[in-house]
């Protein structure tokens, strides 16, 4: 692996995109504090709201578990999808094959089930 | 040179080539800007920017000067370091990514086999698909750390949109995988080099005025695949978290200056590593057309008559051949933006679980089925 230019490209980068924030605030200096409605946070034309804790939709939540399931199943192809011609050549084909449609049932099942309990509507 | 290398002068040139590569990443970027404002003008039947200098390219300068005299300005009430170091990270999965895609043939001198990208990784497509996804985690920080509501609801509707298409896209390229058996991209462009041939039950059917391209093979992963690559990195159909109608500007609300420039490089660099991973995948990468490497560098040879300059030529054309193909998909990206209008929360969800989804098993399946029955029946 090369992993020696990943880390090197990787914190090099880092470097750069920390010196161009250094930089930009060397050349346009910091913001200074003539009121506290420019140091609020965006709000169209009423005072900023103090609320800590923005309710969000358990949907959200929901999507990446669903996620985290399904994209798990989908990485478990991967290895059969590089190996599949190499078993076929040396007469593994059949089990190979029938085992993986045997998963799909399954993964098509979860994705018709995860449809129809509404799991994925949004409203 | 599966690694840094082994000698001190690999190591250095290994280095200096990441670092060209991720120079050229940046440039092309004020480049991409200018070309998407001018390209939309002209599609939305206005000029675009063309007062300062020939065109207007000069406005990229203008830009640039603007940008280093802004303020530097975080908001109260957001985690500062959170703030901060959000755009630094969204500069790194795009770029580390983008290392991985072979951009030319093989450099070959007399000692040396420079490989014209950053990194060969055996396993790339899945380096590919694993570091680029980490963009996610530099949206959720931009939308944390800046302490406002409309930041917070863009990050996180980005970051669902980002999970829910990385199903369609990581399932869109199963049958490729299945077609060339390899996780290394080099191996994939070998794969599609030539004139087009189908085998099927022991008989060929050849068209060799047609590239080997994987597109011949799997037009439907294709789709799929391109479609998918827009939802993620956060262009026009699928632009959900920055509709400006509703959330301002999502995750970048507060953002301005360099520190904002840094959000637009992480999102053309996702731009480009999707046009080099279509490219890669479906249309035979720096091939050209159904020329094999060899052919180009024995045209290249008869051309100038020296081996060392005929491999330097060959390496060029391919990476002219390369920039091409990127530069077309890059265009494609940018008038889509401009012609398509977005789509609403629950209809792009809809399209990613219900539809894409499904499209993409239903073509993993029948890769799958077309490939055995090819294959077994005729061993068999």
């Amino acid at each position: 692996m090369p992993i020696g230019g990943v880390i090197f490209i990787t914190l090099f980068i880092a470097a750069f995109g920390t010196a161009l924030i250094y930089l930009a605030r060397w050349t346009g200096g910091r913001a200074k504090k003539t009121s506290q409605a420019k140091f609020d946070i965006y709000e169209c034309g009423l005072p900023a709201e103090e609320k800590k804790d923005t309710k969000i939709s358990v949907k959200f939540y929901l999507t990446a578990i669903l996620f985290i399931l399904f994209d798990i199943e989908i990485i478990f192809m991967y290895p059969w999808a590089v190996n599949f011609r190499h078993f076929l050549n040396t007469g593994a084909g059949l089990t190979v094959f029938g085992s993986m449609m045997v998963f799909l049932l399954v993964f098509i099942f979860g994705l018709w089930w995860e449809i129809k309990s509404k799991a994925l509507e949004w409203d | 040179m599966t690694s840094m290398g082994i000698t001190g002068f690999e190591i250095v040139i290994n280095a200096v080539k990441l670092l060209i590569i991720f120079l050229l990443m940046v440039q092309a970027v004020p480049i991409l800007v200018w070309l998407e404002r001018r390209g939309s003008g002209f599609i939305q039947n206005r000029f675009g920017p063309n007062r300062v200098g020939p065109l207007g390219l000069v406005q990229l300068l203008a830009d640039a000067v603007k940008f280093l005299t802004k303020e530097d300005f975080a908001p109260d009430k957001g985690n500062r370091f959170m703030f901060y170091a959000a755009p630094v990270f969204a500069l790194i999965p795009g770029a580390v990514a983008f290392m991985a895609i072979p951009l030319s043939v093989p450099l070959k001198t007399p000692e040396h086999v420079f490989l014209i990208q950053g990194y060969d990784i055996n396993v790339g497509i899945v380096f590919i698909l694993g570091v680029s996804s980490l963009a996610a985690y530099t949206i959720l920080m931009a939308g944390w750390g800046s302490g406002s509501k409309f930041s917070l609801m863009g990050a996180l509707r980005a970051s669902a949109q980002i999970i829910s298409y990385e199903l369609a896209l990581g399932l869109s390229i199963v049958g490729i995988i299945l077609l060339y058996g390899t996780f290394n991209l080099t191996e994939m462009i070998q794969a599609q080099h030539g004139g087009l041939s189908f085998k099927a039950f022991g008989y060929t059917l050849a068209a060799s005025w047609l590239p080997n391209w994987g597109i011949f093979y799997q037009p439907l992963g294709m789709i799929l695949f391109f479609a998918a690559t827009f939802a993620e990195s956060n262009r026009l159909p699928f632009d959900l978290a920055e509709g400006e109608a509703e959330l301002v500007a999502g995750f970048h609300t507060e953002y301005g200056g360099f520190k904002m420039l840094m959000f637009f490089i992480g999102e053309y660099a996702h731009m480009m590593i999707a046009s080099g991973l279509m490219a890669t995948f479906f249309f035979g990468g720096y091939s050209i057309w159904n020329l094999t490497p060899q052919e180009v560098y024995n045209w290249c040879y008869g051309l100038v008559g020296s081996e060392q300059l005929a491999n330097v030529l060959s390496v060029l054309l391919h990476f002219v051949s390369f920039s091409i193909k990127l530069a077309i998909f890059l265009w494609i990206f940018i008038q889509v933006r401009w012609t398509l209008p977005r789509f609403r929360y629950d209809q792009l969800m809809d399209l990613g679980w219900k539809t894409m989804l499904p499209w993409a098993l239903g073509n993993t399946i029948a890769t799958a089925v077309i490939i055995f029955a090819t294959t077994y029946f005729v061993i068999g």
